[in-house]
């Protein structure tokens, strides 16, 4: 059977990792080179490169970054960030990435999903949301988070799997940062309606968060960022740990 | 010298790269010349069966790759480990290259467990059913990388190793004479697959 996969997310601009709480306040924290190499080395299942530059000099940065991680690094590389257009998609690929995600590019245009998947394949393409709760509904945030756009956040991923979509990322804004553990309720509803892997994303704290999530069979994988960048949670560790608790790992 | 098969199907550029890695000399080429010329041939492959194998056809390399398929070390990886086979039933009928016996088939059909995903997508572990000098650097049970929803069947005498996946015993690689097959992406599955490449480079 399939491993559960954990995925060590780089958020990068202008060519170092940065990390966030709630969206806000950047903090620099490394080289992505030498950290993707450092996951490569502990065990990480995959890579999630977010392209958070907002300049043309900074994205030929973030592909310069991705062409030398793809060229020494290999595992399945995800690469998300500024994904509009099919030109997008062709450029990240040729640099070595696996699979693109798109998030607002898929809001502003959500044709995008199923142009990206006869051409590349569903394999290719995930749909990656920022979710949080408005009156008791779940709604798609855009905009990293700021925005409410009003969509039923389910009935979004149905849409973009029915388009083709192979794989969803669901980011809960309402535990994103705390670290109080993955946002349960929202995987659960999320895996009930979509049959495509599932990776969780927000909220982990510390190991036990990642024990718990895997006791959710819907969900294939969890992603976190700050933990592992500060070393707060040693993946290695984490796999071992997490395979005591009968839970498949790839060691 | 390696020759990675280019005939506008996927991106070689990770493939090309664990190569590299390895200190092998590599070359993409799409010309029945350069093929003929290499002493290993890889059929890379990502997309629909149909649609590669027309894009296969086009170039008219089919018939070279069979020629040097009995000649030298030949490896097709995922699509391209499907091609090697007689035929695949995704989305309509298409004939493959013949060179192993077998057809491919759609997973989701196979599963009882209607919950498993399709594509089968992640680290699964290879189980060895048969000794060969692929697995000369490789352990019984290691994890590889796949990413596929078809998969090959009725081709039992040429299975080397399997992957469990709820009832389904995936063929994860295959062996007829000089021809090699694997359905997981070995330049995708970390350092056991850049140990199963290495021995592919030995052979």
């Amino acid at each position: 059977m399939l491993a559960k996969r954990i995925i060590p997310c780089l958020d990068v601009r202008n060519g170092r990792v940065v990390k966030g709480t709630n969206f806000e306040g950047l903090r620099d924290m490394a080289d992505p080179v030498e950290l993707a190499r450092f996951y490569n080395a502990s065990g990480a299942d995959e890579l999630v490169f977010y392209d958070i530059t907002a300049s043309a000099e900074g994205r030929g940065l973030f592909t310069d970054i991705l062409r030398q991680v793809a060229s020494e690094i290999f595992i399945p590389l995800t690469v998300g960030g500024g994904i509009r257009t099919l030109e997008d998609f062709d450029r990240v690929l040729k640099c070595g990435a696996d699979k693109v995600s798109v998030n607002s590019g898929a809001i502003a245009n959500p044709s995008i999903i199923g142009a990206a998947a006869k051409r590349y394949g569903d394999q290719c393409v995930v749909l990656s949301m920022d979710v949080k709760r408005v009156e008791g509904q779940f709604h798609i945030f855009a905009r990293g988070g700021r925005e409410d756009t009003g969509i039923d956040a389910m009935e979004w991923a149905v849409r973009g799997v029915g388009d083709g979509a192979g794989e969803i990322v669901l980011n809960s804004i309402d535990t994103d940062g705390v670290k109080t553990g993955f946002d349960l309720e929202m995987l659960d509803a999320l895996a009930e309606r979509v049959r495509v892997p599932i990776v969780a994303s927000g909220g982990a704290g510390n190991m036990e968060h990642f024990a718990e999530l895997f006791t959710h069979p819907g969900v294939d994988a969890g992603l976190a960022a700050s933990i592992f960048h500060s070393k707060q949670v040693d993946i290695k560790e984490l796999k071992r740990y997490l395979r005591t608790r009968g839970i498949e790992m790839r060691l | 010298m390696i020759a990675i098969v280019d005939y506008g199907v996927g991106n070689l550029f990770s493939l090309r790269s664990s190569l590299r890695s390895l200190g092998l000399e590599t070359e993409v080429s799409g010309e029945a010349e350069r093929l003929r010329a290499a002493d290993r041939i890889i059929l890379p492959g990502v997309g629909a069966f149909g649609d590669a194998g027309a894009k296969l056809e086009a170039t008219g390399l089919a018939p070279v790759l069979r020629e040097e398929a009995g000649r030298k070390p030949f490896l097709g990886i995922c699509l391209g480990m499907q091609l090697l086979f007689d035929r695949s039933f995704e989305y309509g009928e298409h004939p493959g290259l013949g060179l192993i016996p077998g057809q491919v088939d759609f997973l989701g059909e196979e599963l009882e467990d209607k919950s498993l995903k399709v594509p089968h997508m992640g680290w699964n572990r290879l189980a060895i059913v048969k000794d060969d000098p692929l697995f000369k650097y490789f352990e019984d049970g290691e994890y590889v990388y796949y990413v596929h929803s078809f998969y090959a069947r009725n081709c039992r005498d040429s299975t080397l190793g399997i992957s469990r996946y709820g009832n389904a015993s995936i063929p994860g690689a295959v062996r007829r004479g000089n021809v090699w097959g694997t359905q997981f992406h070995p330049e995708k599955s970390g350092d056991a697959g850049l140990r199963l490449l290495r021995a592919f480079a030995e052979l």
